[in-house]
């Protein structure tokens, strides 16, 4: 007569592993990709460069996993946020077929871009 | 549900405050926690500006090029700023998660957060140099 | 330092109030006196109606643990030169039900510390001719901080989680059920684990850190939490990927 246990524990590491990758990562890249080349500040490597460097399968997992994780940090944290934020636990499916929902619809999106660089 | 004192969980008489909505706004402690929260989402535009970089990319040179506009850029700017904050807070409070005992010692907090710092910069240097052409 | 301060103190009567309201009381200001003290001094010389909380005075009951312009406190540790020239708003702790005036109902937090079983759980007990159980300094390090608790509450006053989420199991609660987990005679870790692995025993902690902020026993509940997720998770990974583990 055990009410269930949680599943609580899976959404939490993603969210962790997501925390841990995109505290390291993202400063960088968004700096970069976001701020220092268009507003050239740093010289951004030639279009023909990058192509190169993004069509390497290990630069392909790499960005991958960045936006996988990327994502289900997102959705964790938000969901926790617009639970206790708003105080609109009522709506808790809702929130989270958002939430998760939302990253996974980014996973597939990143997984098929990716995919299909020619 | 009767609890140990033998009152009853909801007692009609005692007062129980409603917590406002706002909540998160009663002191400086709360509101720098939900904008700690809040920085999630600067995750999720960096992961959907990227995405929409590579399709750019993947389009052609013209596109690549032509991906890009002030809101974009002021965007970009305000995720950046959060997406620091997130990477300090994360650092500093890893040491309170991960406890690390030594021979029965308990390791100091700066010993966990300050390597995590340290990779940090290596971490960040080492993509600038693969993506700025080593 | 000004001769006399005044504190907004909350009254709430139960059989005439719908709500509570606040009464000003001016006490003298004197350096050695804490909140307790004027408190005491407004019980004894202004108002004797006034009722609340209080035993040792000196920080190790955890029975007065008050808002103090809006901070859980322990309010025979509060200074009032602190707080000069004033006011000195006293509230009753945050997130409980109020009795009467600054008396709060703590039934939910010791149904809970309860649940979790704060005590040396063995599978079988050690029969007294077996003598005393030996711990080291080093195991006693393990759980020491966390067994520091005095339940004073403060910190689940200070968590706004405990406030929004009624399931919560709370902070002092699930610091000591990982001191009872880190305790070399323990054995009962996997049975706390099952308690609070349910639906938001632990899990609606989003480690908002002002607990360990509030604690006045340097208990970090925060850091207990977390690494009790950390262990609920590897226990749940264990369980989904090695399902035919002794259950």
């Amino acid at each position: 007569m055990m009410p269930k246990k949680s599943n609580e524990p899976f959404f939490w590491s993603l969210f962790s592993a997501g925390g841990v990758l995109t505290a390291f990562l993202v400063p960088v890249q968004l700096f970069l990709f976001g701020l220092a080349f268009p507003l050239g500040w740093l010289d951004a490597p030639g279009y023909e460069k990058l192509l190169v460097l993004l069509k390497h399968p290990l630069t392909r997992v790499y960005l991958f996993l960045l936006c996988f994780l990327g994502l289900f940090h997102w959705a964790h944290r938000f969901r926790f946020t617009l639970y206790d934020g708003l105080q609109i636990k009522h709506l808790n499916e809702v929130i989270f077929t958002f939430c998760y929902g939302g990253a996974v619809a980014g996973t597939v999106w990143a997984g098929y871009l990716l995919w299909n660089i020619h | 549900m009767r609890s140990a004192g033998g009152y009853t969980e909801y007692h009609p008489r005692w007062y129980r405050k409603r917590v406002s909505t706002y909540w998160w706004l009663h002191s400086w402690a709360y509101f720098r926690f939900i904008l700690r929260e809040l920085s999630s989402v600067s995750v999720a535009y960096f992961v959907v500006l990227t995405l929409f970089q590579i399709r750019a990319l993947t389009r052609g040179p013209q596109a690549y090029a032509e991906f890009e506009s002030p809101l974009i850029i002021v965007l970009s700017v305000i995720s950046f700023l959060f997406v620091v904050f997130h990477a300090i807070t994360w650092f500093n409070l890893t040491p309170s998660a991960v406890a690390i005992r030594i021979g029965g010692k308990r390791l100091p907090d700066i010993l966990i957060a300050a390597p995590n710092y340290a990779a940090w910069v290596v971490i960040s240097a080492t993509v600038a140099w693969f993506v700025l052409g080593g | 330092m000004p001769q006399t301060i005044t504190l907004e103190v909350t009254r709430y009567s139960p059989e005439s109030d719908t709500e509570p309201r606040t009464q000003e009381f001016e006490v003298p200001c004197h350096k050695e006196w804490v909140v307790l003290d004027a408190l005491n001094h407004i019980k004894n010389e202004l108002d004797g109606s006034l009722s609340y909380r209080w035993s040792c005075r000196m920080g190790v009951c955890g029975s007065c643990g008050m808002m103090v312009n809006g901070e859980p406190t322990l309010t025979c540790a509060a200074f009032l030169h602190s707080y000069a020239p004033g006011p000195i708003r006293v509230e009753p702790l945050r997130y409980f039900p109020v009795v009467r005036d600054l008396v709060v109902d703590i039934t939910d937090f010791l149904s809970k510390l309860q649940k979790i079983k704060p005590w040396i759980v063995r599978e079988q007990e050690k029969p007294l001719s077996e003598g005393e159980y030996l711990q080291t300094p080093q195991e006693l390090d393990t759980f020491k901080q966390f067994s520091m608790c005095i339940n004073c509450m403060l910190c689940y006053s200070a968590c706004p989680v405990y406030g929004l989420e009624p399931d919560f199991t709370g902070p002092a609660a699930i610091a000591l059920a990982q001191r009872y987990n880190m305790d070399s005679r323990d054995q009962g870790t996997a049975e706390r684990l099952e308690i609070l692995s349910q639906e938001e025993g632990i899990w609606g902690c989003t480690f908002v850190g002002e607990c360990t902020k509030v604690c006045p026993k340097n208990v970090d509940p925060a850091g207990a939490i977390q690494q009790y997720k950390l262990a609920a998770t590897m226990d749940w990974f264990k369980s989904v990927l090695m399902p035919w583990g002794a259950k």
